[in-house]
């Protein structure tokens, strides 16, 4: 996936930038930045990367329950750091921001948690691998020379919901880009990106007061990088598909004030990765939906001549708003057309 | 020139000091009124929003130490761990450059919003708030001495009390030199089931019920409008006497601005010398009043906090600080009174053609044009409160309905005046009769204006009266009904109570424990009191509304009853559910009412309620003795006991101290309206002190006819007698309006309770005896000057005709 909010930045420094969907576009001041050929190393790459402004562990999950409901689960955990490197206690410039979701068709629940990295009270750990903010948590259930991403546990809850998933995967990491190294603009803004795109998930969900087993699939992202949109991409549209077939695709389509900047990935049932060339993914709105004020396009078509793909995608749930501190669309998708399947649709930047 | 024409214009002043003197007195008056209830309110609520921001999280339920130390942060990481959503709040006072300052740290990213009175996380402030050094925000006073002199930035805050910063948690322990303390942790209102129980995460801490101060806010405002509703009235009061003083100097004055003109002041220059002149009257007159003001709330003040203790157990204001701001809005309203009440005359200076006729026609005379016109208003306005009172809720709407009642009352008065007297002139058989009534029609438009201000003073009297004393009336007996016991107990610890409980039982008819637990009604605060149903409950209780056998539904059926406050807050009657907390949903067998509370109240059978508050002190008693048997019982208590004597209170005194808290609620209603009342006299005054000299023309030829001087004094006194009874019999079906949406339309909102209506028409004949003393005393000056006017002066009348 391309260029996963962070959010905190509108947040933290709102009014000072007016660059780009929250701040994202602000310059980097004594961060680090991705480079090309920079080679990601496992497991230390699934912590945190303090000395880069933002960074985020991003689950989401397309689940059903035993009469064949659709749903979909968000995990996600970002950090953003108001300076390079770790402090201790109260001082420490690492804060973090989760939020998570629950999507039924009649029904979207979300919860929005934030605490400093050097309290305890929220951060991520490689060994064992576990990732956390309060009570919401996900966890490495992995064998020790597994990866620790191949299997995990999830919870996050609200004061509408909760659940607890457990996700497993046998097939190896997605590296998106040049090996991780992921182009976001024409002007060479980048981040590192990977993917584990192949869990099975199974696990109990409840929402408004009753419970339901489900199982499913779920694809994380793990993205970092200190200023990854070019300042005049004011949002952007991001798919992350599972056909029915096996196969995967991840794209996104950044808007500027020219003709926009999409790029992704083609994944293969083994879990071969191919980048898509730049532009050569069409994503083109069919409907808008009015949620929370806005206009947001909750069907789409999607084109990618090269692998013959053309499809529809249609919102489980268009009013899947994340109404949190910088808000953004975020939900479970049905695809119809040459390639039927499910995935997760998320759209920012949209007034 | 431009002197020359302003000392023409002041000399009339100085001509006429009595009309200076009543013009100063009418706009002090109106602006002391005004400013001074205005003060009160300002006060009052400063000093809940002081009592609210000193400590941070009072709105919310809060962990503590028992010994209200300091304890380790890592109770905080613990609690957020489990799924708590708590916030850390660190507080205490350092020496900053020499400052004693008072610092309260806080954690922005978990703080509740709404839980300080400075909101740390605004856009753009965040960041550097949470970076080092950092940034801090301050009372002014505070910014004003630290700035420059720290190496945080501070930004200024009005809504912190003086002395105090607020800065992250992380900050305010290095500054207090505490590191890893905190001094509680602030408790979110919404939290999520399923969570284990804080007594087993942290069973070293204590969970407080949040504090009142925001519902206190909420609940006080009603009696804050109330005060503002009777200020205002007063102001308007006060303008009438204005008006009339401003309006006859111009009048008196057409002479000199036509001479003036003649001599070649422009009217752009006359019209501008009368605005000056309006503005030092407005400045002197403004100034006067907010000294005066001063003394008003200085005055009210005992009295409002005493309500407000009595009545919402909030701590009022105890002394009056002359604030700024007062002195400014005292000289705008002062101004806006002045003007408001002389536009008039300066458009017609204004337009005045240079030739127009010196005649002083005394008032503009109300014609029957005019007098059809009030009428027209006076049905707009009465209509206006009639659709508002069907359609509109709310208090606010409540009092527009009482303003507009009252204005269109006021405005009908003149037409209703001209028509009694008209029709009483044809009834006339004497001749002296036939001019009195005809002389009484041509003094009334004249008259008009000081008395609709009497109607008005007068309507509210009748109005508050009639709440008031329909309300002690339900009271009292409300009190008789609902205190039944003979003797009521607090223990000093649930052990004692229990003893208690044993030592009494056998000795009394009945032993009633009265077990009360403090708890969130839905989303408002209120108590669930435990009670063991019994005959004393079933006869007595005072329910409002009720299903079939409700007792025995509260004693076996597991159903409630509540209190009437927390019936219309919610909308909600008996068989309705009512959900009491988490997992607890209870029907309602019935309503009851509960004067004097300001909260939602609940029963439960007193087996429920131990169960659900197993930890709830049970201290309080209250017993039935036997026939006769009450004394000897108080003093076994006591001697045979242990307990001390002013545990012990008996019925006829918890109904004293109930009756007492009753009386000074309306207490500062029942001030302000004899304020107003007084203000309503003075117009009166003023206008018939100007009439009296300007009458003498009119006097002096049914003297010449014979008319002896001290009979037509004494029918000046009564004729204003009688105008002050018509219009009391007016003020009657005005008051009566307001009473009624005193009670059904503003305490229902203002406190939750609803009360019938109770007549008493004795209070109205005092009240029309007091306005006759009132308009009496008004005419007593310039009657007894026309009994002792020499002759000459009336005859005066006549070689001077002009």
């Amino acid at each position: 996936m391309s260029v996963r909010c962070l959010f905190l930045c509108l947040w933290l420094c709102a009014s000072a930038h007016a660059q780009g969907f929250a701040g994202l576009g602000a310059p980097a001041k004594g961060f680090a930045s991705p480079v090309r050929g920079g080679e990601l190393s496992f497991p230390a790459d699934h912590g945190a990367h303090s000395e880069y402004r933002i960074e985020w562990w991003y689950l989401t999950a397309n689940l059903e329950d035993s009469q064949g409901r659709p749903y979909g689960a968000q995990w996600t955990l970002f950090r953003t750091a108001l300076t390079p490197g770790e402090g201790g206690g109260w001082s420490d410039p690492q804060l973090y921001m989760g939020h998570a979701a629950l999507t039924s068709r009649t029904d979207h629940v979300f919860a929005e948690r934030l605490g400093r990295g050097g309290t305890g009270q929220a951060g991520v750990r490689t060994s064992p691998f576990g990732a956390s903010i309060d009570d919401w948590s996900m966890k490495s259930l992995a064998a020790a020379e597994a990866d620790p991403l191949s299997h995990l546990e999830l919870f996050a809850a609200g004061p509408a919901f909760s659940y607890r998933l457990t996700a497993k995967s046998d097939r190896p990491l997605i590296l998106h880009g040049d090996r991780g190294y992921s182009l976001k603009s024409a002007s060479g803004q980048a981040s590192y990106y990977y993917s584990q795109p192949f869990y099975k998930v199974t696990g109990e969900i409840e929402l408004n007061g009753r419970r339901t087993k489900v199982s499913g699939q779920a694809w994380l992202d793990r993205e970092w990088s200190s200023q990854p949109l070019a300042a005049d991409q004011t949002g952007w549209d991001w798919f992350s598909l599972h056909f029915d077939n096996g196969e995967k695709l991840m794209g996104f389509s950044l808007r500027d004030s020219a003709n926009g900047f999409s790029s992704g990935t083609w994944i293969s049932r083994e879990g071969r990765g191919i980048p898509l060339s730049r532009n050569s993914l069409k994503a083109i709105p069919l409907a808008y939906t009015r949620v929370e004020g806005r206009r947001i396009p909750t069907r789409w078509r999607i084109v990618l001549e090269a692998r013959r793909i053309d499809v529809t995608l249609r919102a489980i749930n268009p009013k899947a708003f994340m109404k949190t501190s910088a808000p953004y669309w975020e939900g479970p998708v049905t695809i119809s057309g040459s390639h039927p399947g499910q995935g997760y649709l998320e759209m920012t930047g949209y007034e | 020139m431009l002197t020359v024409a302003l000392k023409a214009l002041l000399s009339h002043w100085v001509r006429s000091p009595f009309q200076l003197t009543m013009m100063l007195i009418g706009l002090s008056a109106a602006t002391a009124l005004w400013s001074g209830v205005q003060a009160v309110n300002s006060e009052a609520r400063a000093s809940y929003d002081s009592a609210a921001s000193q400590v941070a999280g009072e709105r919310f339920s809060r962990l503590e130490a028992p010994d209200g130390q300091d304890f380790d942060e890592e109770n905080f990481i613990r609690l957020r761990r489990a799924g708590w959503l708590v916030s850390p709040v660190l507080e205490g006072t350092t020496i900053l450059q020499g400052e004693a300052v008072r610092v309260l740290g806080v954690d922005p990213l978990t703080l509740p919003s709404g839980a300080v009175s400075v909101d740390p996380a605004a856009p753009g402030r965040l960041g550097a708030f949470l970076s080092r050094p950092g940034l801090i925000l301050a009372s002014a006073d505070i910014a004003a001495k630290l700035s420059g002199r720290i190496p945080q930035t501070i930004e200024t805050s009005e809504d912190l009390p003086d002395g105090t910063v607020v800065a992250d948690i992380g900050l305010a322990q290095m500054l207090l030199d505490r590191p890893g303390r905190i001094s509680r942790l602030i408790v979110a209102s919404e939290q999520r089931s399923g969570l284990t129980a804080l007594q087993s995460l942290v069973p070293e801490l204590e969970l407080r019920a949040p504090a009142a101060a925001n519902d206190l806010a909420r609940l006080t405002d009603s009696f804050h409008l109330n005060l503002t509703a009777f200020g205002f009235l007063a102001f308007v009061v006060g303008l009438f006497i204005v008006y009339s003083a401003v309006g006859l100097a111009f009048e008196q004055r057409r002479p000199t601005f036509r001479t003036l003109r003649a001599l070649g002041v422009s009217t752009a220059t006359l019209s501008g010398l009368l605005v000056f002149e309006l503005g030092v009257f407005a400045l002197v007159g403004g100034a006067l009043g907010v000294v005066l003001g001063y003394g008003v709330a200085g005055l009210l003040l005992p009295g409002v906090s005493a309500t407000l203790e009595g009545l919402y157990g909030a701590v009022g204001p105890q002394s009056l600080t002359l604030r700024p701001s007062w002195w400014i809005s005292g000289m705008a309203l002062s101004a806006l009174g002045v003007f408001a009440a002389s536009a008039q005359g300066v458009w017609t200076i204004w337009r005045m053609p240079v030739l127009a006729s010196a005649q002083p026609r005394a008032w503009a005379r109300a014609s029957r044009a005019v007098r059809l016109w009030q009428a027209g208003f006076a049905c707009v306005f009465c209509a206006g409160a009639l659709i508002l009172l069907q359609v509109g809720n709310g208090l606010l709407a409540g009092f527009a309905v009482m303003g507009g009642l009252l204005l269109g009352a006021a405005l009908a008065l003149p037409l209703l005046l001209s028509a009694t007297l008209e029709g009483l002139r044809r009834l006339a058989r004497t001749p002296l009769t036939e001019w009195f009534f005809a002389d009484t029609l041509l003094q009334a438009p004249r008259l008009s204006f000081a008395l609709m201000a009497l109607l008005m003073a007068l309507s509210a009297n009748v109005g508050v009266g009639v709440m008031v004393s329909s309300f002690r009336l339900t009271f009292n007996a409300w009190l008789d009904q609902r205190f039944v016991a003979d003797v009521y107990v607090s223990a000093r610890s649930s052990e004692e109570g229990d003893r208690l409980f044993a030592f009494a039982a056998p000795r009394v008819q009945e032993a009633l424990p009265i077990w009360g637990a403090e708890a969130r009604l839905g989303d408002l605060p209120g108590e669930i009191f435990g009670v063991a149903v019994s005959a004393s409950y079933r006869d007595h209780w005072p329910l409002l509304e009720a299903v079939p056998g409700a007792w025995d539904r509260v004693e076996t059926g597991g159903e409630i009853l509540i209190n009437e406050q927390l019936a219309r807050r919610r909308d909600i009657s008996p068989g309705d559910v009512f959900v009491l907390g988490p997992g607890w949903s209870a029907r309602i067998a019935g309503v009851y009412s509960d004067y004097g509370n300001p909260e939602g109240q609940a029963l439960v059978e007193i087996s429920e309620f131990r169960r659900r508050f197993p930890d709830a002190p049970r201290l309080r008693y209250a017993f039935r003795t036997r026939e006769g048997d009450t004394d000897a019982f108080m003093r076994s208590l006591v001697s045979e006991f242990g307990l001390p004597s002013e545990a012990i209170i008996d019925q006829a005194q918890i109904k004293a101290v109930s009756r007492r808290i009753f009386e000074q609620t309306f207490a500062v209603t029942a001030a302000l309206n004899a304020l107003t009342l007084s203000v309503a006299g003075l117009a009166l005054f003023a206008s018939l002190m100007t009439l009296s000299s300007m009458r003498v023309s009119q006097l002096a030829p049914v003297w010449a006819m014979g008319a002896r001087l001290p009979g037509l004094a004494g029918l000046e006194l009564l004729r204003t007698a009688g105008l002050a009874l018509l219009v009391t019999l007016a003020a009657i079906p005005t008051g009566l309006g307001l009473a009624h949406v005193l009670l059904s339309v503003v305490n229902v909102e203002a406190f939750g309770w609803r009360l019938p209506m109770h007549v008493f028409p004795g209070d109205w004949l005092q009240l029309g005896v007091l306005s006759m003393i009132v308009a009496l005393a008004s005419t007593l000056i310039p009657a007894q000057r026309l009994a002792y006017m020499s002759p000459s002066v009336l005859l005066k009348v006549f070689t001077s005709e002009r």
